[in-house]
């Protein structure tokens, strides 16, 4: 049996290595998915809006976004955003950007079941009190379909946690390269990657616990 | 901006252009490479599609087995730890920590060791869907078998997995999607699959994005010829008057 030897846990090391990573896995989660929602909401418009020109370019970014791994997808926005804005940009921008370009696909997939999920009946309520398309969305179809949606929304953003891991490919520096740029630094590279799963998991495995019990006050209300 | 798809026919060690675009003989060409680095995706992929099937079943029936509380509670213990851990950091464990506390699992190759990772990692999400497909039966299909006089393993075995299993096959098709798309993570650990061929060759060929087109779409056409493969299997399987309702959304 090895002897694991986690001496080397203090308030130094957590600072030193662990914060700066957690704070970026944090933000980047939580930009992911504000601006994932955001842009998964029009990608889901435009493929409900009936109209070709519309339905066809956003149908096939989501598909084409969905059939691709998300490794590959860091690895192109790493690649040619620089190209194209004309100037490199850090390991960190290039994340933020590529996740909500991803997300914002899965997100689509998840609002537009949300938006479908609302009986036919109170689009044509709203058309029959004579709101515009754009107000019975507002006001009638999406707080509902957002309201609906929240335990599958949360449970997406969970897994967008787990998968800021994959940024390791470019090297910027989250939560798991803290911990790993750690065990380099104290020769005890087991240890940190112990440490490493448990914070993962005490983190995902709370907030689907969280979530648990919000699907079930919103089962209740319904 | 100019394509240049020469870039494949290059001899890897020279850069010479081969005629024919595949090495012959001694000299390898970066389709070539290119050809092997899929075959790893795909052998990772199956090899870890595989472990998952098996794993997942067993730990799906597991759930709900009755009166077997203990039981239940590992299942439910199982799913969570292999869901509550990213990928990437299970590939670490099974590489770095398990074989330094199992000293006999250094022998094994790297190959071994990320197929384990990713087939427990997705066992977790079939065993969920083995799971539903099972509470999807009605309860009296259970009580049926067992008043048939049969023992606990004929009445899975012959009344409630067949139903199971077709009722899930919808989501086990995305899983199997998605195994492909997973196996991707591999290059952490310098599997030679085809991300760490896209790292690799994009770099040494200063051509990524040919590169990185050419893996991308071998990447989908994995993707959807498992597609096509299940599809084939659900046609195959269907109960004639038998609806069969989708359980659940796949993640990534």
């Amino acid at each position: 049996m090895l002897n694991l030897d986690f001496s080397f846990l203090n308030w130094t090391f957590i600072q030193g290595f662990i914060l700066k990573g957690l704070w970026f896995s944090i933000t980047l989660t939580v930009v992911a998915t504000v601006g994932g929602i955001f842009f998964g909401t029009l990608l889901a418009l435009m493929r409900l809006s009936g109209q070709k020109w519309l339905v066809l370019p956003a149908a096939f970014y989501v598909n084409v976004m969905r059939s691709v791994p998300l490794v590959m997808v860091i690895l192109w926005f790493f690649l040619l955003v620089p190209f194209i804005i004309g100037r490199p940009v850090g390991a960190e921008y290039s994340a933020f950007i590529t996740f909500i370009a991803f997300e914002a696909a899965y997100f689509s997939e998840i609002m537009r079941a949300g938006i479908q999920s609302i009986p036919r009946g109170q689009v044509y309520a709203g058309m029959a009190m004579g709101m515009s398309y754009g107000q019975n969305m507002k006001l009638v179809i999406l707080p509902q379909a957002f309201r609906n949606m929240i335990p599958v929304l949360l449970t997406q953003t969970i897994i967008l946690f787990q998968d800021t891991s994959l940024v390791y490919a470019i090297g910027a520096y989250d939560l798991l390269k803290g911990f790993e740029t750690a065990g380099k630094n104290f020769g005890r590279p087991i240890e940190t990657y112990l440490m490493a799963t448990v914070v993962y998991f005490v983190i995902s495995y709370s907030l689907s616990s969280v979530v648990k019990r919000i699907h079930g006050k919103i089962a209740i209300i319904r | 901006m100019a394509m240049d798809w020469e870039v494949f026919c290059k001899d890897t060690l020279d850069g010479v252009v081969q005629s024919g675009c595949f090495g012959n003989g001694r000299d390898i060409t970066y389709l070539d490479w290119l050809l092997s680095a899929w075959g790893w995706t795909v052998s990772v992929s199956l090899t870890g599609l595989v472990i998952a099937l098996v794993a997942g079943s067993i730990i799906g029936v597991i759930r709900t087995l009755p009166a077997s509380p203990w039981l239940v509670r590992f299942g439910n213990a199982w799913v969570e730890l292999f869901r509550n851990i990213p990928l990437l950091v299970q590939i670490f464990l099974w590489y770095f920590v398990v074989p330094a506390l199992v000293p006999p699992m250094k022998a094994f190759p790297p190959f071994i060791l990320v197929v384990l990772a990713l087939g427990f990692f997705t066992s977790a999400r079939i065993a969920e869907q083995v799971r539903a497909g099972i509470q999807a039966l009605p309860k009296g299909q259970r009580y049926a078998g067992m008043a048939m006089g049969f023992t606990t393993v004929q009445y899975y075995r012959y009344v409630l997995l067949p139903m199971a299993y077709r009722i899930i096959i919808p989501p086990l098709t995305s899983e199997s999607m998605n195994i492909f798309k997973n196996s991707a993570v591999a290059f952490a650990v310098s599997i030679p699959e085809l991300t760490q061929y896209a790292l690799q060759v994009g770099e040494e060929t200063a051509r990524p994005i040919e590169v990185y087109i050419a893996v991308t779409i071998l990447y989908a056409i994995s993707a959807f010829v498992i597609n096509r493969i299940f599809a084939f299997i659900e046609r195959r399987a269907q109960v004639p008057g038998f609806v069969v309702a989708g359980t659940g959304a796949g993640g990534h």
